[in-house]
Formats: structure tokens, sequence, C-alpha cells
């Protein structure tokens, strides 16, 4: 069906799903900054996990599918799911599991599905929540912020040589949160936990705010070059943080404030990066709003009630599912038909 | 002081190259030694050839006359001998040949008797008609009989006349260069069509990056004293389409399914605004237009040409380089590939564009669609191009309709902006012709059906009044032995009776083919009656039905096995691009909604009219 000799496809304005994707890329790069100087050069080196296990797992499906190799390998869709998946697993993750987690993303939620354009779920997601139930323990260990360990010894807790325990036993400040709270059962306080806790920060969790506001600067960035609309992100963050600030306005003590979530976890990752998913997201604006809405209530619901230390894949995956549904009850009014119905 | 302007979404802003073209005035391109006038240049009817072989003809006479009144006249564009009346490669993406008629032209040039009239003197019936026969058409591109668009919708008062001067498409200049050199006579002409309409107030709308247009529109305005407002509109394609440039300026949205008339307001583009000026007062007929020849050229220039030129002469003129390897008509996003240089100029031909692989390098490799949205952000009639895309390709063209997709002008916007190349358009092409030939074969069927059903009813009919009959005489005759002692075997006579008795409508049967049952006392049953009454109806829709197809100027052939040339002929016409949508408006207008189709307003197609 293709046929470029004749108008109208003379002239096309200079964009490729690589360029959106490398842009996309490029957006990240901020909080993944931020990230190496929290964490350490390790990323990077997870990053370079997920990209060659994505690469490897593409390159084999598109085989298998008898699809161009070199138009689709390119296409950077493959490496935004690898380095999403790295960004939101522990950084101090074994390979094998990043590695298993991004082969999952691409063979299963993305080939199985179709592939490139298909995938009805969020393949970053999917991993995360597979690997989650999967080995809970392994995704819930995070680096305890202060001790020391060198580069060296990050690459050696990576490759599985070293053992995990002592460095191991930090949680996210969400999870730290939640589990001071459990623990202290009334007796503590949210104010003099995040006052007195080492690992939160100014708002949030020390170091991770910093991380947040990367992924916050490569947003906006995103929406300035009109990559992703602000409907999405605007979304879930009014989601996310509307039931924050009802919860803490009701009982300060034992709720967190909005800013905090919204600094914590992957919410800023998961708005700017995550809802933003135009394959397995809405389309109209109404509905990019809506599913951001929904996704971001959804999401501080599992995060604060629920099992896991975050509820953001979940939040989304659920979301994917009501995609089609939204899309068809959401659809803008045409030209010259706005005063019907 | 400057009205109001509103904005349509979407819209994208391609590269316009049109300054190459301006750099020079009009010129006269040269007489060719024969001219090929093809008699279908317009949208409707196809004109009847009112010439012979051998016969002289003048400069302005008519060779074709109009087919009908949505159809417009053909006129000879010099003097000279009629060599042949025949088949001629046309300009068309179809590459169908179209009946021509070639002139050899004698050199002298020389006019019919030319007669100048005031459209204020003459009923506006007659201007009409006159400007038919002046064959005067959409000249943005369209090619939609003028007059056609000269009567205002029923209550509904013209608000607005918008005239057209935006030429958004890219490369094309032959409205700029028009309003610039011949401002006066534009602006003299926008007063025939206000008049006919009675519009209360005139719009000019030419995109801003045309300064120089503006002012001389603008400078010819105040000079005549009149109140027309020139604005100019912010540049970004497809502004010059209609419809957008009814919302730019009125803010009126036109939707597929009306007629802007219907919205108090009507479009004209300034190039059928001059010619309709030149066809009134001065008497002369459209033998020629503007023609923007730019691309892969030496000289790339803007010229008058007479309609009929071939385009290799035409071409000749700019001197095409060497890389040049194919020649496009119309715009780069509205026009299409020149199936061959034998095809003439023609009234739709507003701009001739020779490409070569640097110009429009080929387009990078399909991808998948990401549902990116690009496409529906950049849509001028905030369709989901997307979500017609995948119905498309899955043939699913009901839902392809629930999402509006005769609501899609075809501009080319969502496949600009698609990052993954998707040559969108075409499966919107696709899925409009599917549709449409659906629509026709079960048209088809239904009034086989119809038909047949008449039919059997006939029979039924015919057989109750031959069982009526029979009845009649038996019981006469049976009266006749009752009347007589020795009456024998009269129980069959008697069970014939019967039988025919619940049909019997014997004498009521003709009175009931021309009014309802009125005397269903002595009937047992009244189902005949009925039938018959239903039949009349059927019979006067399928009547209805047929006259409307006869009147339906383009209309498809039914059996596409064996088509005669001429049939293909308006099959193409049917099929292609635009011109199929605008074939089918033709239903309304003429058949005066005979056919009960919806009255999409086929003129307002394109970035033309
Ligand atoms: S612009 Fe292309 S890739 Fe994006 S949604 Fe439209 S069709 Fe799909
Ligand atoms: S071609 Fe049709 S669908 Fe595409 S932008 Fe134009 S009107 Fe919209």
């Amino acid at each position: 069906m293709s046929d470029f000799t004749t108008p109208p496809y003379l002239l096309q304005e200079r964009s490729s799903v690589r360029r959106v994707m490398m842009q996309v890329l490029l957006a990240l790069l901020p909080g993944v900054a931020a990230y190496v100087w929290l964490i350490g050069p390790i990323i990077v080196v997870q990053l370079a996990i997920a990209t060659l296990a994505a690469l490897a797992g593409e390159a084999l499906m598109l085989r298998l599918r008898q699809k161009p190799l070199g138009l689709f390998l390119s296409d950077g869709s493959a490496i935004l799911t690898a380095w999403l998946i790295a960004l939101s697993f522990p950084p101090l993750a074994p390979w094998w599991l990043i590695a298993v987690g991004t082969l999952f993303a691409i063979v299963v939620a993305k080939h199985l599905y179709g592939g490139l354009g298909q995938n009805p779920f969020n393949p970053a997601m999917v991993a995360f929540a597979a690997c989650i139930v999967s080995f809970p323990a392994l995704m819930s260990q995070w680096p305890a912020l202060g001790l020391e360990a060198s580069f060296l010894e990050q690459l050696r807790i990576v490759a599985g040589i070293a053992p995990r325990i002592d460095v191991m036993s930090g949680a996210t400040p969400l999870d730290a949160l939640k589990t001071a709270l459990k623990l202290g059962n009334g007796t503590v306080d949210v104010p003099t936990l995040l006052a007195t806790q080492e690992v939160f920060g100014h708002f949030a969790g020390r170091g991770w705010e910093w991380v947040a506001g990367g992924y916050l600067l490569g947003g906006l960035w995103m929406w300035q070059r009109r990559l992703i609309s602000w409907h999405a992100p605007l979304g879930f963050i009014a989601g996310l943080s509307v039931l924050a600030a009802a919860l803490w306005a009701l009982d300060p003590q034992q709720f967190a404030d909005p800013l905090f979530h919204l600094f914590s976890g992957g919410s800023l990752l998961g708005a700017f990066f995550i809802v933003t998913d135009p394959v397995s997201g809405c389309t109209t604006p109404k509905g990019k709003l809506i599913f951001g809405l929904l996704a971001g209530l959804l999401a501080y619901i599992i995060r604060v009630f629920g099992g896991f230390p975050d509820g953001i894949a979940f939040a989304v995956l659920l979301m994917n599912l009501c995609v089609p549904l939204i899309d068809m009850y959401s659809q803008p009014p045409i030209f010259g038909l706005k005063n019907e119905k | 002081m400057l009205p109001r302007l509103f904005s349509f979404k979407g819209g994208v802003k391609p590269q316009t190259h049109k300054t190459p073209s301006v750099q020079e005035p009009i010129g006269l391109a040269p007489l060719p030694a024969r001219l090929y006038v093809p008699l279908h240049q317009s949208i409707g009817g196809v004109p009847n050839p009112r010439v012979e072989v051998g016969e002289r003809v003048l400069k302005g006479q008519v060779i074709g006359g109009a087919d009908g009144w949505l159809s417009a006249a053909a006129h000879a564009s010099t003097s000279g001998t009629v060599i042949a009346i025949e088949d001629h490669l046309a300009a068309h993406p179809s590459g169908l040949p179209t009946l021509t008629v070639v002139i050899e032209a004698d050199g002298s040039d020389e006019w019919i008797a030319r007669t100048a009239v005031d459209h204020r003197s003459l009923p506006p019936e007659r201007v009409r008609e006159m400007l038919r026969d002046a064959g005067v058409v959409g000249l943005g591109g369209a090619v939609f009989p003028s007059h056609a668009k000269l009567a205002a919708a029923a209550g509904v008062p013209v608000e607005e006349l918008v005239i057209n001067g935006a030429e958004c498409e890219p490369y094309m200049s032959c409205d700029d260069v028009l309003m610039r050199e011949r401002s006066d006579e534009i602006v003299r002409g926008i007063a025939i069509f206000r008049d006919l309409l009675d519009a209360r107030r005139v719009l000019i709308g030419i995109e801003d990056n045309k300064p120089a247009a503006v002012a001389a529109m603008q400078a010819a305005v105040q000079a005549q004293g009149e109140d027309y407002q020139v604005v100019a509109v912010p540049t970004r394609y497809p502004a010059g389409g209609a419809k957008q440039l009814i919302r730019v300026l009125t803010g009126k949205e036109v939707p597929a399914s009306k007629r802007s008339t219907e919205l108090g307001v009507q479009c004209f583009n300034v190039g059928t605004v001059h010619s309709a000026y030149r066809a009134l007062a001065f008497g002369e007929p459209v033998i020629s237009r503007i023609v923007t020849l730019t691309g892969n050229l030496e000289r790339p220039r803007n010229w008058e040409v007479r309609l009929g030129t071939p385009l290799h002469e035409l071409l000749a003129l700019g001197k095409p380089k060497d890389d040049t390897d194919r020649y496009l008509m119309g715009g780069p996003m509205m026009g299409f590939a020149l199936p061959g240089l034998d095809a003439p100029v023609v009234k739709a031909t507003n701009c001739v564009i020779a490409a070569s692989p640097a110009m429009f390098p080929p387009s990078p490799p399909e991808m998948p669609c990401i549902r990116c949205g690009a496409c529906a952000e950049a849509c001028p009639h905030e369709l989901q191009p997307f979500e017609l895309y995948w119905f498309a390709r899955a043939r699913n063209f009901g839902k392809t309709q629930e999402y509006h997709i005769f609501d899609c002008i075809e501009c080319g916007c969502c496949s600009y902006v698609c990052p993954s190349h998707i040559p969108l358009v075409q499966y919107f092409r696709f899925a409009k012709s599917e549709i449409w030939s659906r629509e026709r074969d079960k048209k088809a069927a239904e009034a086989a059906k119809a038909r047949f059903e008449l039919r059997n009813a006939r029979e039924e009919r015919e057989q109750a009044e031959k069982a009526a009959r029979l009845a009649k005489a038996a019981a006469a005759r049976a009266a006749e032995k009752k009347s007589r002692p020795s009456a024998a075997e009269p129980a069959p006579v008697e069970a014939l009776a019967a039988a025919a008795s619940p049909a019997l409508a014997a004498d009521s049967v003709d009175a009931a083919l021309v009014t309802p049952p009125a005397k269903s006392a002595d009937q047992p049953s009244s189902a005949q009656p009925a039938l018959d009454a239903e039949a009349v109806k059927k019979a006067t829709i399928v009547a209805a039905m047929e006259r409307a197809r006869s009147q339906r100027a383009a209309a498809p052939p039914r059996n596409t096995e064996q088509l005669s040339p001429e049939q293909k002929r308006q099959l193409a016409a049917v099929d292609a691009r635009r011109a199929a949508l605008q074939a089918e408006e033709v239903a309304p207008v003429a058949a005066s909604g005979a056919s009960g189709e919806t009255a999409k307003s086929g003129e307002q197609q394109g970035t033309a009219e």
C-alpha cells in the first residue's frame, strides 16, 4: 500500500519513530544523571545490561517473525523499554534479574502481542509486575543510603559474587515510611519520621528528590517539544496528589503530604515516561487525562494501602486494560459537528 | 478595522517554495499549433459536442454545450479547424482518455462576436445561465460549476461571501500573481457574486505570506469604494481549503453533511471571480487560465495558458532540468502525478511542478502506527486518522464511517506529520471507494428487489383478475343452469367460484390500481387491493429511483464487467480523488434530493473552492 511517489506524501516533516524514541531517551538523561550521582556508575552498567538484553530479545523476535532487523532494531523503542526497566528496578538488582525482566518485556509483552505499536500493556511495567511477583525479595532490596559501597563492590553485588546482605538492608523512602508506620503502630507520626530518619531529605527521600526532579525536568522538556501532551502527566500528578492531599489533610500524622508522594518512588518517572506511552495509553486528549488521573489514584491506593513498595506498575497495567473503553467514550467532536448531539 | 479571526485546529507548515515562480509577471504562453480541448472539464454533466470534424471554429465558440444544470460549457480557445473529436489522454490521475476536440489553430486568433453585459440589468437566473454557458467553474482546482453555487439555501440568507485568495498549497502562486496584477478585475467581479447571493459582507482571505497581493487587493477595494474586507490570514496549510478559510474568517464550521450556504456562507476562488468578470463584462468565456509552472526548472514562472495547450509545450517554456523524473499537477499536497505530458492544460490545471528526486526524496520505510496521535493533532477536521487507518486496514468500513471518514478532505496533513510514515490518505481513499461501491451495489440490489416484488405483485394481480373473471363467468353459467330444471354437476362450479372468491376483486381491481380500496364490504378480504396499492407505491418509488439514477450525472455503471469507454470514463471520474467526492455530490443538487441522499457540499472540497 506504500506509495510515496505522489502527493500528498511528497512533503513530510522530518520525524520518525526513531527520532521520537531518541528524544525520549534524551529526556531521561537528567534523571539518569541524578541517579548516578546518588547511587553510582553502577546505574550505567544496569542500563547497558538492559539495553543489551532488549536488543537481543528484539533481534530474536524480529528474526522469528521475519521482520526487517535493521529497521526495527534501530527504532529505539526496545532501548526505551530497557531503560525504563533499569530505572524502575532496584539499582543493585542482580544482572540476571534485569536481563530476565527486559527479555520478558520484549518477548512476551511486546512481540507476542504483535510488536511495535500493538502491545496493549506497557512492556516495562509488565516486566516490573512480573518480577515483583516472582522475586519479591530481590525486587524490594534497595541499597542502604550512607552505607558507602565502592563501584567495584556494587559491581560484585550485581554480578552476584558478593553477599547481598549488608548493603542491601535499605528500602526506598516510600517503603521506609510505610514500614516505620506499620511497626510504630500508631506511636510514630509522619512529621517526626521525616524529620528524624536519615533516609528522608528536604521533602521526600534524600537524594531521591533530585532524581525525581531530573525526570520532571526531562518531562517538561518533552512537553515543550510537543513530544507529549500535558494531559496524561497532569492527570497522573493530579490523581496522585488529590488523594494524597485529602488523606494528609484528614490525618497528617499518618499520611505523608502530596509533595512527598510526588517526589518518591517512581511518581515522576511514571507521570512523564510511563503514562505517556502512546502505544499502551489513551489517544484522545480527554482519554489521556482520564487515564492519567485514574492511574494516579490507583497508584496512590496501591502504594499506601497495598503490599507492594510502589503501585505505579499495577496502576498503569490496570489502566491499560481500560484504554479501549476510555478511548471509545472520549472521542472528541469533529470539525463542524461540535454543536450536534 | 480588522474582523476577528478564528482559527482552525491542526494544519501543518511545510516550506512554501513560492518565491521562485513570482519573480516575473504573468507571461502569455504562445499559441500552440494544435489545441486539445477536453469536453469534460468540470464536475457534473459531460458537455455534448456542438461542432463537427472539419468545421471552422472561432475563438470563444462553444464546442461543448452544458449538459443539464450541473455542467459547464467548453469553448474553442483559438480560431481554427476542428480536425478530430476523439479520445485523448487527460490530465487526470487515472490516465484514462477523455473525449477531446482537437483544433488546428489558424493563427488569426479570431474571436466570436462578444457582448458585454451588466449583471445588474439581467435577472439572476439569466446571469447564472450565462456563467454556465461561459464555462465558469472553480479555478482553484475543484472545477465545480460556479453558477450552481450561486443560490442561497432556502430560508438562510447569505451572511458572508468569502473570496479565497489564501493559496496555501506549497509551490503554487497563480492566485498570488493574479491578485497582484489583476486585482481591479477581481474586485469588480466580486460584485457579480455578491449580488447573485445577496451577501451582506464580503471577506477576502489571503495568507499573510503574500503581502503584495494583500496590498493590491486592498488598493483595488479602496479605489472602487467597496466595503469588502481584505484579511491577511495566518499562513498554515490548509488555510486555503474552503472550509478552513470559512472557519478562519467567519468562525463557521461546515461539516461534510452540509452545504456552506445552509450556514449562510459561500466561498469562491479569486481566479473564478476573475473569469466570471471577464465572461460578463467582456463576453469572454473561460478559454485560458493562469498556471504556475515551477519546480525543477530553469525558469519558473506563471503563465496565462490557453486551455487545451499540450503540457509538453507549456513545460518547454520553463525548461525542465535534466534530473526531472516526473511532473505533478496541483501542489505537492493535494495534486497528483501526471500520467503523461500529452495531456492538455484544463480548467483544473492550477500548477504544474517538475519534480526531481532531490526535491522530493523518497520517504523512509513505513513503520507500524505507534498511536502517537500526531496525526490527530494535525488533522484540520479534527478526525482521528489513526483510528480510521486501523479500521480501513481491517476493512471495517462501518467503523470508518462512524469515525467520520467522509469528513476527511484528503489534505494529507496527517501523513505529513506521521513519524511512522504511513500513507494514511491512501487508506482513506481506499475505504471511501469501497464504501461507495458497496453503496452502489446495495442500491442496485434494492432496485432489483423492488422490481422483482413489483413483478410478483403484478402477476398475482393478473392471476386474481383471471380467476375472478373465470368465477364470474362460471357463476353466470351456473345461474343460467340453475334457472333450468336439470342442473347437472353444480358442485365443481361453485367450488371454483368459492376458490376464486377470497381473492375476489373482480370489479374493483382496476379501481384499486388507481385508488385505495373503498368497497371492502362485499369483499371477503381486502388483502388484494392493499397489495395493489402497495404495488403502486413501489412503482412510484422505483420510477423515482430510476429517474434519480438517470439524472445523476456521474452515475457509475452497475455492471462493471462490460464497460463502454464512456462508462469507463465515468467510473474513472468517480473513483478518482476529489473528483470522486464531488461527483457524488452531484446527485442532491441535480436531482433536487430525489434520491434522498445527504447533500454533502461537494463544492466545498479540496483546497479550491
Ligand atoms: S501519526 Fe502515524 S504513528 Fe502517530 S498515531 Fe497517527 S498514524 Fe499512528
Ligand atoms: S487527510 Fe483527512 S484525516 Fe488526514 S489530516 Fe486531512 S482531513 Fe484529516
